[in-house]
């Protein structure tokens, strides 16, 4: 290495110093203490104690944490490719050429921007079982009735598995374990602009004459989608089911707010689990030891997209 | 030609009738923000709220009760999620610039290599580093004199060491500024930290109001943060008082309910609106790393 190279090494360190520090003192020891915390019996007030492999045992027969698991793997499966496919379909719409396009644009995206505690004090008077708007407005249509499943269950009747018991409609929300889940998927959608902004951006950068091209070869507007459209934009398709992955994963503040993990710990997710054994119980070792399954699931969903993205995802000349 | 106007009209209904539907929670929110509470929620069990979206009588004194609640210090709130937000976007802009002008001016063995790392780090979920983090700040309080628990350094400290998104952001933007214009100032006798004040930050004005909004908003918006570090109900933020606020009367109050609400939503939006052109654009930058 030359006196100049070194020199630039050093200038380079000292402007990138405050992210360097940052990241030994944020990301790499906090890491690095987890993952040792994960295998202490650790509550804060006194040090922690080395007990080995003793809170992944523990999580390995822990109903909670497999419920807490299964309510996050319903949610994200709820969620993420209903999100990603009207996210979609939105910016499609917003990005055809009509009047009115900002406008329309700014109403969509605003929701993505109110802070999670607002939403959650919004929804849950919508969803209000006896007051809200959705259910008020339902009644006065006369949308009254029971939902009974009748050939539902003739058909778990005939496998042997207990009947559904009946649904009153318009259904109770975020009362009923049944369809809390359903409701904060539900709304999850609200909060859609963002991604479809980066969407939108995707959109505009896709060159006009392939769509002229496409068109002179005969390819009809549906054809068009699929064949130039699509390929086009699944790098963009790729980061944003990626960053919903990571995410969908990690959401806590929303169903904490708006139903606690209730009712019946129907909508209990992983990180409320985590957020209550580490400040509530006290029990820091084993909330790490859940952080690290946490951050394995994330990397490991993460990294099934990136093996498949390859037979998906176009990259134009790269 | 009549096909294709036959499209966009099916477009324009579309795009009406979903904005409406996302419009109406808004909407919904300040109707019932202005109403009187037996017309939110009647006592008798058989009377249901009123669907009217335009409040009769409009009952302007709700915000007043918001403010001047006992149960919620709505003023003293705001002091305290200002105050963080200041000294966070202060420090994640200032520090955030500095490290994107290292990554996207000066090349020195390994950048690419720290750049990637950096990259990487976004992916690692708050929950995985939240106790650790909660536990160095416990020491620190425990083993030098500065306090940290039970304050609001904790909130705010960590954006003094830049964050990797908004580094990323403005590295994106430096790099579209000319290396000639460093040359040219290095060669006549400018020195690196010039170059960087009295060159490159002005001209990444537009960037770092980016990075000064967005770590706003995240500060603004952030729930989990203060839960963890915040005890003491004067220290609170909005987005913890409105919470408590809803867990103490919230089942009943909800006109009152959906006024704070709307206070909490209201900075936001605005500005959104000051500032429209420069977001969008800050987020669709976000896209295009993929």
């Amino acid at each position: 290495m030359t006196s100049r190279d070194r020199a630039q090494l050093m200038k380079g360190l000292a402007f990138t110093s405050p992210w360097l520090i940052g990241f030994l003192g944020l990301t790499i020891i906090p890491c690095a203490l987890s993952l040792y915390y994960s295998f202490c019996d650790y509550s804060v007030l006194e040090p922690p104690v080395w007990i080995g492999l003793e809170n992944y045992r523990e999580l390995l027969i822990d109903p909670e944490f497999y419920r807490t698991l299964r309510n996050t793997a319903y949610y994200a499966l709820l969620t993420i490719p209903a999100g990603l496919m009207v996210s979609l379909g939105l910016a499609l719409l917003l990005n055809a050429p009509i009047k009115g396009q900002a406008i329309y644009r700014t109403v969509i995206f605003l929701p993505s921007l109110v802070p999670a505690v607002a939403t959650a004090m919004v929804w849950m008077w919508l969803f209000n079982a006896r007051l809200g708007l959705i259910n008020t407005a339902l009644r006065t249509i006369g949308l009254e009735t029971e939902l009974r499943f009748t050939l539902v269950n003739r058909i778990l009747e005939a496998l042997n598995i207990a009947p559904l018991r009946p649904l009153p409609f318009p259904p109770a929300w975020l009362s009923d374990p049944r369809t809390a889940m359903l409701a904060l998927a539900l709304m999850s959608l609200w909060g859609v602009g963002h991604t479809v902004v980066i969407y939108l951006a995707g959109l505009q950068d896709i060159p006009r004459d392939l769509y002229e091209a496409a068109e002179i070869d005969g390819a009809g507007p549906v054809r068009r989608l699929f064949n130039v459209t699509l390929p086009m934009l699944s790098p963009v398709i790729f980061f944003n089911l990626v960053m919903a992955i990571i995410g969908t994963l990690q959401v806590f503040a929303i169903p904490f707010i708006m139903t606690g993990g209730g009712p019946l710990r129907a909508t209990y997710l992983y990180t409320q689990y985590l957020y209550e054994k580490a400040f509530m119980y006290q029990q820091m070792g084993y909330a790490s030891a859940m952080a690290w399954i946490q951050l394995l699931i994330i990397l490991a969903l993460t990294g099934i997209a990136f093996g498949t993205s390859r037979r998906w995802v176009h990259y134009q000349g790269r | 030609m009549k096909d294709r106007r036959l499209n966009l009209l099916l477009v324009h209904l579309a795009l009406l009738l979903i904005s409406a539907g996302f419009a109406l929670p808004f909407l919904w929110m300040v109707s019932t923000s202005l109403k009187p509470l037996d017309a939110v929620a009647p006592t008798t069990l058989e009377g249901h709220s009123s669907l009217s979206l335009i409040p009769d009588p409009v009952v302007w004194t709700n915000y007043l009760d918001v403010i001047h609640n006992r149960r919620m210090d709505f003023p003293l709130y705001t002091r305290n999620t200002l105050l963080i937000a200041v000294l966070a976007v202060i420090g994640n802009t200032l520090t955030s610039a500095l490290c994107a002008y290292g990554f996207a001016k000066i090349r020195f063995k390994g950048r690419g290599l720290l750049f990637a790392v950096m990259l990487a780090t976004m992916m690692i979920p708050f929950p995985v580093v939240m106790v650790s983090i909660f536990s160095i700040f416990r020491w620190i309080g425990d083993h030098t004199p500065l306090q940290m628990l039970g304050t609001f350094r904790p909130l705010w400290l960590p954006a003094w060491f830049g964050s990797a998104f908004s580094i990323f952001l403005l590295r994106q933007f430096f790099l579209t500024l000319p290396d000639e214009l460093c040359e040219a100032a290095r060669i006549d006798g400018c020195s690196e930290a010039g170059i960087f004040f009295r060159i490159m930050l002005p001209l990444a004005r537009p960037a770092l109001a980016v990075v000064a909004l967005f770590t706003f908003m995240g500060v603004w918006n952030d729930f989990l943060g203060p839960l963890v570090y915040l005890q003491r109900p004067e220290q609170f933020t909005l987005a913890l008082g409105l919470h408590t606020f809803q867990s103490q009367h919230g089942g009943t109050q909800w006109n009152l309910l959906m006024a704070a609400s709307v206070l909490v939503i209201l900075p936001v939006i605005v500005l959104f609106f000051l500032t429209q052109r420069t977001f969008i654009q800050g987020i669709a930058t976000t896209g295009m790393k993929g």
